[in-house]
């Protein structure tokens, strides 16, 4: 007996999930990029790049769950 | 779910919405099947840029003409801002490579937006992979012909660490460096161009298929997907730009790692 049922994509909601955890590291790093310049204005052009590697590096995870969510149909 | 349209069709009588990843792939256009869309695309980019570099420094003056100071913008500023913060002095060495890449993977990228082409050749992992392993095999490579083999792999494998749990991370540092690093290099410059071209598609293609609903007051909401598309597409332009960047930064960050002197 079938007490409840869901259809649809489950990939849908397993890249939902996943969004999740890079949503949140995203925010860390801009929060970090702009608490450090607030403290040190002269140390933005230092932090700069770092704050374009971290971003690639954490949304690569979220991307590779908008791929997988095409590759696990 | 297939929308048919059987009014008086100022739309696409036949809208397939959602799109789905084979329509991604247009059909051959000849020579045995080989010749694609994506190979023309790819050939147009070259010659794009070796044209452009050539003509733009045929007479190199002083004052630059335009031409000439948009060339050494790329190339100063994959050597200002790329090459030498990563490399230090050693860096103006691989700045033509970075210049070179950066141009080629912004070329590529930006087909995913211009009209008419709207599909970026990164969007097939296979170019986002050759690109990868260029990159994976230059790192290696220079740091080996630096070092030499044994030198280099302590380097890289054995973090500075009590030896009580080195060999919890050796297979993760091993893991990291020499897998994880050329399968996220193609997979994030893959994905980024994928997911872009899939966000556009469902918006253009959801204004139509919105255009052929059955009531007459949920029409209009194909205005507002239509404005979301182009709202995106000034979104994925930012994201082109980001990750024909990122891609080589980090390609130059794992040079000077290579290059690195023990810790």
């Amino acid at each position: 007996m079938l007490l409840a049922e869901i259809e649809g994509s489950l990939s849908a909601v397993g890249y939902g999930l996943a969004a999740i955890g890079p949503g949140i590291g995203v925010g860390i790093i801009f929060a970090a990029y702009i608490q450090a310049t607030a403290r040190q204005p002269e140390s933005a052009r230092l932090t700069q790049q770092w704050v374009w590697i971290g971003f690639a590096v954490v949304e690569a995870l979220a991307l590779l769950g908008i791929a997988f969510g095409f590759v696990f149909q | 779910m297939r929308v048919n349209v059987l009014s008086a069709g100022t739309v696409a009588s036949d809208v397939h919405f959602p799109p789905t990843v084979e329509e991604f792939f247009p059909p051959a256009l000849g020579l045995d099947g080989w010749l694609t869309k994506f190979t023309l695309y790819t050939w147009v980019a070259v010659a794009v840029l070796i044209i452009f570099f050539l003509v733009a420094y045929r007479r190199p003056t002083l004052v630059p003409s335009r031409a000439q100071w948009i060339a050494e913008s790329i190339y100063g500023f994959a050597r200002d801002s790329i090459a030498v913060p990563m490399l230090g002095h050693e860096g103006v060495k691989f700045a033509p490579y970075f210049a070179t890449l950066l141009s080629f993977i912004l070329l590529t990228n930006l087909y995913g937006i211009i009209p008419g082409i709207q599909i970026s050749t990164n969007t097939h992992i296979a170019f986002p992979i050759v690109l990868a392993a260029i990159s994976y095999l230059m790192f290696n490579y220079i740091g080996i012909r630096k070092h030499g083999f044994v030198k280099y792999m302590k380097n890289s494998l054995v973090p500075s660490a009590p030896w009580y749990i080195l060999p919890l991370l050796i297979p993760i540092e091993f893991f990291s460096t020499f897998i994880v690093r050329p399968v996220t290099l193609a997979l994030r410059l893959f994905a980024n161009m994928f997911a872009g071209h899939m966000i556009l598609a469902v918006f253009a293609l959801g204004g139509f298929a919105l255009l052929n609903a059955q009531t007459w007051y949920i029409k209009p909401i194909s205005v507002l997907s239509w404005v979301m598309a182009i709202g995106l597409t000034f979104l994925e332009a930012l994201v082109i730009l980001l990750q024909a960047y990122v891609f080589v930064i980090l390609t130059a960050s794992y040079i000077s790692g290579a290059l690195a002197e023990e810790h």
